[in-house]
């Protein structure tokens, strides 16, 4: 017990850290997802605008997601959220807690894609490269070109060997304006998530600590009763198997006792504890019956009481023995009531 | 209790050590942040001075945002400054001085990001080079007002056509640099002695007081750990006593419902105890489907009077 409650108490205190390092992680992973990925922007008029802000905005999206999947609480909000209120009412504020704890923490990953982005450059060069305005930035003395001409020439920007546009306006001209542009939107980003969650943060104490103390407890009190209660499952079921193979081992030896009539040897007390633990089988042949019963016919999940009849009869505690435990061979035994 | 003794003196002395190695971190991050960041000035009249200024001190403010939220600490403030009165008098030295070691901390950042900026000088030449004053500069003198201007604000740009070897763009570009150090280096060393100063003469003035506020900001924070690591033991407690109950519910109700469950025996064996009379696979399957559909009531108490 002990043992649990040290590793219990090292998940409670812990599970802060641990969900603050996998969010930490989600972002570092996000920074190279970018680095690594090969921009290729298609330089054609309407393509540039689908590809630039779909490079911005859909890996977010994918990112915000994965966020929520790789959070273990989402089930134990699920099931908190879908369970029948039974003798237990269901506080909203305690879901309420949960749910936006775990939305912040999934909006990491989300956020540093955008600003990273953003503060590099390419994707909004590529988006609006047609939208630069030439009439400010171009060269005075452009060649007149059809409007789709020109659409056609400033889409090419971004790809600096394929750009024929040098008299319409110069290649690192357009390419520097997008991305001061590009990048005071960055900056503009990333003051404003970031004086977003200053003031949740530091708004908290102020307004509704004691409500927040109280979602607190109760959503680590569900997480902790959840694993208690697995733990405890686990214990059962290994009881539960334990007692039902002791049970088949002892019906095995029992039923081949009454076929074969005779009665096993009583091992002797020196023998003690190792002969204990053969079970009453001690030969090749039985061994393999018991082997071969184990997988064909396994035994029902009922355990029936352990006292059973010896030559002796019943081991006298008044029970009355109108009602035996359910037979589990088809071959009858036949018991002796003395 | 050896055990949380050993923790709490942990958390005690390094309380401080902790946030000052989250301080020395973020000023790491601030200097490796400037390093990755592809500084490229628009080189446009009205833009430069914007994005110049802005480079220089937008991200401080993040920084410093960031050094607040990342401290642990100025909840801790916010939490006692906002707390009702209540049975326990409130002490304002206590939350000023947190407040200031906090702000002290946060400032770290910041300052390190506007001095690195400074030493290196791109973001100041960025900013002014259309504010010189074109006489200064053979190269400039002779040009028209308005080409001026343009001129001038090509200057951050190295590979622009027009300047690419003008010696006038490199004297310009200089010239700002220059200034740019020497702003950075003496903010550096007013900073420094103004530290220095503030902790030389510190013993000087109020030392008691300044104990007294150390001591208590250290009791309210360490008090507020304890608290809750009381609350996560309680909890795993309360969890278990529910749990419990719930099993014994079960076996009081399946002893209710069923004539055949045998009397335990006397000694039983361990591992019947921990099957806590739940013997069966319809028996168990009832025992899910009750802690899925009606879980037990949050109330421990009500188990030993049944």
């Amino acid at each position: 017990m002990d043992k649990f409650r040290m590793i219990f108490q090292f998940f409670q205190s812990n599970q802060e850290s641990f969900m603050n390092g996998i969010c930490g992680i989600m972002a570092l992973a996000s920074t190279q997802m970018y680095s690594a990925f090969d921009f290729n922007c298609p330089c054609l008029p309407h393509y540039n605008l689908a590809y630039g802000l779909g490079i911005l905005l859909v890996p977010p999206f994918i990112l915000f997601l994965l966020g929520f999947v790789l959070n273990n609480n989402i089930s134990m909000l699920a099931e908190e959220w879908r369970r029948p209120q039974g003798q237990r009412g269901k506080d909203p504020a305690v879901l309420r807690y949960m749910f936006c704890s775990m939305a912040q923490r999934a909006m990491i990953a989300p956020a540093v894609w955008v600003s990273v982005t953003l503060l590099d450059g390419k994707c909004i060069t590529c988006a609006f490269c047609t939208s630069v305005p030439v009439d400010t930035l171009g060269n005075a003395s452009h060649p007149r070109l059809s409007q789709g001409e020109i659409q056609r020439v400033l889409a090419r920007i971004p790809c600096k060997e394929i750009y024929n546009g040098q008299q319409l306006i110069a290649n690192e001209v357009a390419v520097r304006y997008l991305r001061c542009i590009s990048q005071a939107l960055g900056w503009c980003f990333v003051l404003l998530m970031t004086t977003l969650a200053f003031l949740v943060r530091s708004l908290r104490p102020c307004f509704s600590q004691a409500a927040f103390l109280k979602s607190r407890y109760w959503s680590h009190y569900i997480d902790i009763e959840r694993k208690l209660f697995d733990e405890t499952c686990a214990e059962h079921a290994r009881s539960f198997a334990k007692v039902c193979i002791q049970q088949f081992f002892e019906g095995m030896s029992t039923d081949l006792v009454a076929a074969r009539c005779y009665l096993p040897r009583k091992a002797s007390a020196d023998a003690g504890e190792a002969a204990e633990k053969l079970l009453g089988i001690t030969d090749q042949g039985t061994m393999n019956m018991a082997l071969k019963t184990w997988h064909r016919c396994k035994p029902p999940l009922h355990l029936h009481p352990p006292a059973l009849p010896t030559g002796n009869g019943w081991a006298g505690e008044g029970q009355p023995p109108t009602h035996p435990s359910t037979p589990r061979r088809e071959t009858a035994a036949y018991y002796s009531w003395v | 209790m050896d055990r949380f003794r050993m923790i709490f003196q942990y958390f005690q002395s390094n309380s401080e050590s902790v946030m000052n190695g989250i301080c020395g971190l973020l000023a790491l991050a601030s200097v490796k942040m400037y390093s990755s960041f592809d500084f490229s000035c628009p080189c446009l009249p009205q833009y430069n001075m914007a994005y110049g200024l802005g480079i220089m001190f937008v991200p401080p403010v993040i920084l410093f945002l960031c050094g607040l939220i990342l401290n642990r600490q100025s909840l801790v403030m916010l939490e006692e400054w906002r707390r009702p009165q209540g049975r326990r008098k409130k002490d304002l030295a206590v939350i000023r001085y947190m407040c200031s070691s906090i702000m002290q901390r946060a400032m770290v950042a910041p300052v390190v990001w506007i001095i690195v900026t400074l030493l290196d000088g791109k973001c100041l030449i960025c900013a002014f080079s259309g504010s010189m004053d074109p006489e200064k500069f053979v190269g400039f003198a002779n040009v028209s007002t308005a080409q001026v201007q343009q001129l001038l604000a090509k200057v951050p740009c190295k590979d622009d056509e027009l300047l690419r070897n003008s010696t006038s763009r490199k004297a310009v570009s200089r010239y700002l640099r220059c200034w740019s150090q020497a702003l950075g280096w003496s903010i550096l060393l007013i900073l420094i002695l103004a530290a220095f100063l503030a902790r030389w003469l510190r013993p000087c003035f109020n030392q008691a007081t300044l104990l007294q506020a150390r001591h208590w900001s250290n009791y309210i924070d360490i008090e507020q750990k304890i608290f809750e690591e009381t609350c996560c033991e309680h909890s795993r407690l309360f969890a278990h006593k529910c749990i419990l109950h719930f099993f014994e519910s079960m076996r009081q109700e399946i002893k209710l419902h069923s004539f055949s469950l045998p009397r335990e025996r006397e000694g039983a064996e361990g591992e019947e105890d921990l099957l806590r009379g739940i013997t069966d696979q319809n028996q168990v399957n009832k025992l899910l489907k009750m802690w899925y559909c009606e879980k037990p009531p949050l109330d421990v108490s009500q188990a030993h009077q049944r």
